[in-house]
């Protein structure tokens, strides 16, 4: 295995000096292609000889103790998750691997199924060994069609060397992995969806409580649902072993993150970061290359598409380690899952959205309504009625033919469909509702000012106008 | 109307939406091949578990003939041992299976936020100029436009996770991110000559 300052990477793609690669090492690094040999070469598959050496609980142990938590969105302790197979279960045990990558602002999963498979096919067979699964999916989102090609050469690679099939490296333990292609419909990446999905019938998501995945999933039996990433972090927890693997980064977050960021920074793009290593601030400012030229950052969505926005400006209440509390902006929140939730938005999927002073904060919602009135799956009504609604509101507020009663109109479609869904798709919708018409209110009233409503609605104008300074 | 004036299923799916690109995909017919291919598919599945197949197979379908026509959609049914209107009801809710056939070359444009924050919408309009559509004829119902040629089609997708790279676009099975005007151009004409 190379030294870290022995590699090189593409150009413009090098790793920040505040960043450290360790799941994203291999990622457009100069001379490293998606083959078994040179994953071999990186040290790749020395992980996985060890964990077949060990006992499988001794695995999940040693991944609770990494603090190791979910990168799907929803933050779950990884090694929690496994234990929640019934004891005494008698029925088969599925993994399936999550790589339906469809959060707007997420992009990480990508390049590891693209340029290092193995990586994820070798954390992926130490978690099927830990939870005893014998039988594996990658389900995988259909706009993947090189990497579904790529992937399903490493699995037969990865099966030449015995490192899958029967009895892998002698350990008496079988293992299947197969390649399962979507679609096109984001909502496959929410657990039951896509285990519905896989079963063959409408991707409908599925009630849960009482029965999560882990106790009654694919065809009736338990199943892990994990996220690419998160099972590439299992390989680094047993590279490294639990403990070590817990002492970096944040307490409650540990190891390393990928942030993806997005939208108006000089230098967007992937950055791999020890969580909670550095602020929003830091991000944008020094690993971005701060805002383009004569602009000023005005609004941040700090986790995918349906994390709530937060202004630039606002004030926010921070505690100082004697417990005083200290007035602070989102450039000093600490970059870990945990921190931006306590200001009431969330670090999700790691996919930061950035926009400056020259945007419409209307314009930016009515993109997003758009997006989650066409993703609904239709089958809960608040949300199959609620966000078409909600599209057709936002886009009377952005064309000046709406009533200033409208954004509250708007936002109580949201309150309503809040929490009266069957999948997290509702809270996924109406977050950025809520917060797009709480904190730049006066932007969307502005927009419903009578002079607005004179003025004819001129298609050509309002092409022009899009995304650019609202002109009130 | 009684059961036996009830229209059969396969009439319903049967309402022809031609299109200009079938003219570049051989149309549906079942072949040993086939047939050889579908069986691999199930069998990658747990034993009973033939309905899982239903996706792959109409991703098989789907590659070679462009879009699933309803005599494919009987013959995934057979071969999945489900019904037609189960599989009807599989393609009618993804997005990506289309039921017309698109042109030679296919274009999805990215226009959810992030790509729509590097230009992203215009690129559309700009995409659908060059090659000769209306985007007004993309609508919710149908998504995707094809030249009169045949030779492109397009369709408005959304995220397509490569977001910190936008604008970005497929064509058929290859990603293009950072695009603008100029990169349209030269891909449009390159794609043009490879026709
Ligand atoms: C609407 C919706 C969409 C989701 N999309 C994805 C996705 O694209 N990729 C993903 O890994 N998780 C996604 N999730 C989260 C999954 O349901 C699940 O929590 C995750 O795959 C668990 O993996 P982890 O524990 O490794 O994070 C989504 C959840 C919801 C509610
Ligand atoms: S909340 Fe929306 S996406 Fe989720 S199950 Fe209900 S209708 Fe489907
Ligand atoms: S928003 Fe276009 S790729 Fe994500």
């Amino acid at each position: 295995m190379k030294a870290m300052s022995e590699i090189t990477y593409k150009p413009g793609r090098e790793p920040h000096s505040r960043e450290t690669r360790r799941i994203f090492r291999n990622i457009d690094r100069v001379g490293y292609n998606p083959s078994i040999e040179c994953f071999i070469e990186d040290g790749g598959y020395e992980t996985l000889k060890k964990a077949v050496a060990m006992e499988p609980a001794a695995i999940i142990d040693e991944v609770k103790k990494s603090g190791l938590r979910g990168r799907g969105g929803a933050g779950f302790p990884t090694g929690v998750k496994w234990t929640f197979i019934p004891k005494g279960n008698t029925k088969p045990v599925y993994l399936v691997c999550n790589c339906d990558e469809s959060e707007p602002g997420t992009f990480k999963d990508r390049f590891i199924v693209h340029q290092d498979p193995h990586q994820l096919i070798e954390g992926m067979i130490i978690a099927c060994y830990a939870v005893q699964a014998h039988y594996a999916i990658i389900y995988m989102r259909e706009e993947f069609p090189e990497a579904a090609e790529i992937v399903r050469k490493a699995l037969a690679e990865a099966e030449e060397r015995n490192f899958l099939g029967k009895n892998i490296l002698g350990s008496g333990y079988d293992l299947k992995i197969i390649l399962h292609r979507g679609a096109g419909a984001y909502i496959c990446g929410e657990e039951t969806g896509l285990i519905n999905s896989i079963e063959g019938v409408r991707p409908y998501p599925r009630i849960k409580p009482p029965f999560f995945p882990a106790a009654i999933g694919l065809y009736g039996c338990p199943t892990i649902v994990n996220n690419v990433e998160s099972l590439c972090q299992v390989r680094q927890v047993l590279m490294r072993g639990g403990e070590a693997y817990a002492a970096d980064g944040s307490t409650r977050s540990p190891g390393t993150r990928i942030i993806g960021v997005s939208g108006d920074v000089q230098r967007p793009g992937y950055y791999e970061i020890i969580s909670g290593s550095i602020t929003y601030g830091e991000l944008l400012y020094d690993l971005c290359g701060g805002p383009k030229p004569g602009r000023t950052f005005k609004a941040i969505i700090p986790g995918g598409a349906s994390a709530k926005v937060m202004r630039c400006d606002e004030v926010l209440k921070g505690r100082n380690p004697d417990g005083s509390v200290r007035k602070m902006t989102i450039f000093d929140v600490p970059m870990d899952l945990d921190s931006i939730a306590q200001h009431g938005s969330m670090s999700g999927s790691g996919g930061v959205i950035v926009m400056d002073d020259s945007r419409s904060m209307p314009e930016m919602l009515r993109n997003l309504n758009r997006f989650f009135a066409w993703e609904s799956c239709g089958q809960c009504t608040p949300c199959r009625e609620g966000n078409p609604w909600m599209l057709k509101l936002s886009t009377r507020i952005c064309e000046g033919k709406a009533a200033p009663e409208d954004v509250d109109l708007l936002k109580s479609v949201a309150d309503n469909i809040c929490g009266r869904t069957v999948c997290a798709f509702g809270e996924a919708c109406s977050w950025p509702v809520q917060a797009f018409t709480t904190k730049f209110r006066e932007e969307f009233l502005a927009l419903t000012k009578p002079i607005n409503a004179l003025k004819p609605h001129n298609p050509e104008t309002a092409e022009a106008r899009k995304y650019l300074t609202r002109e009130d | 109307m009684t059961m036996t004036e009830q229209p059969d299923v396969i009439e319903v799916l049967a309402e022809a939406k031609p299109s200009p690109g079938e003219k570049y995909y051989p149309p549906f017919e079942v072949t040993p091949e086939l047939t050889e291919k579908a069986k691999e598919y199930i069998a990658m599945y747990p034993e009973g578990k033939e309905l899982s197949a239903v996706l792959p197979l109409i991703h098989l379908v789907q590659e070679k003939h462009g879009f699933i026509c309803p005599q494919s959609v009987l013959w995934i049914a057979e071969t999945c041992r489900s019904t037609p209107i189960h599989v009807q009801g599989i393609v009618s809710f993804y997005p990506g299976i289309r039921t017309r056939c698109p042109g030679k070359w296919h274009i999805r444009v990215c226009h959810t936020i992030a790509c729509a924050l590097s230009g992203g919408e215009e690129l559309l309009t700009y995409i659908c100029e060059k090659i000769g559509v209306d985007p007004k004829t993309m609508t919710d119902a149908e998504p995707m436009a094809v030249s009169e040629d045949g030779l492109w089609s397009i369709e408005a997708v959304e995220c397509l996770a490569n977001c910190g790279f936008g604008p970005n676009i497929m064509i058929n099975d290859t990603l293009y991110s950072q695009m603008d005007r100029a990169k349209v151009d030269a891909l449009v004409a390159e794609y043009s000559k490879k026709a």
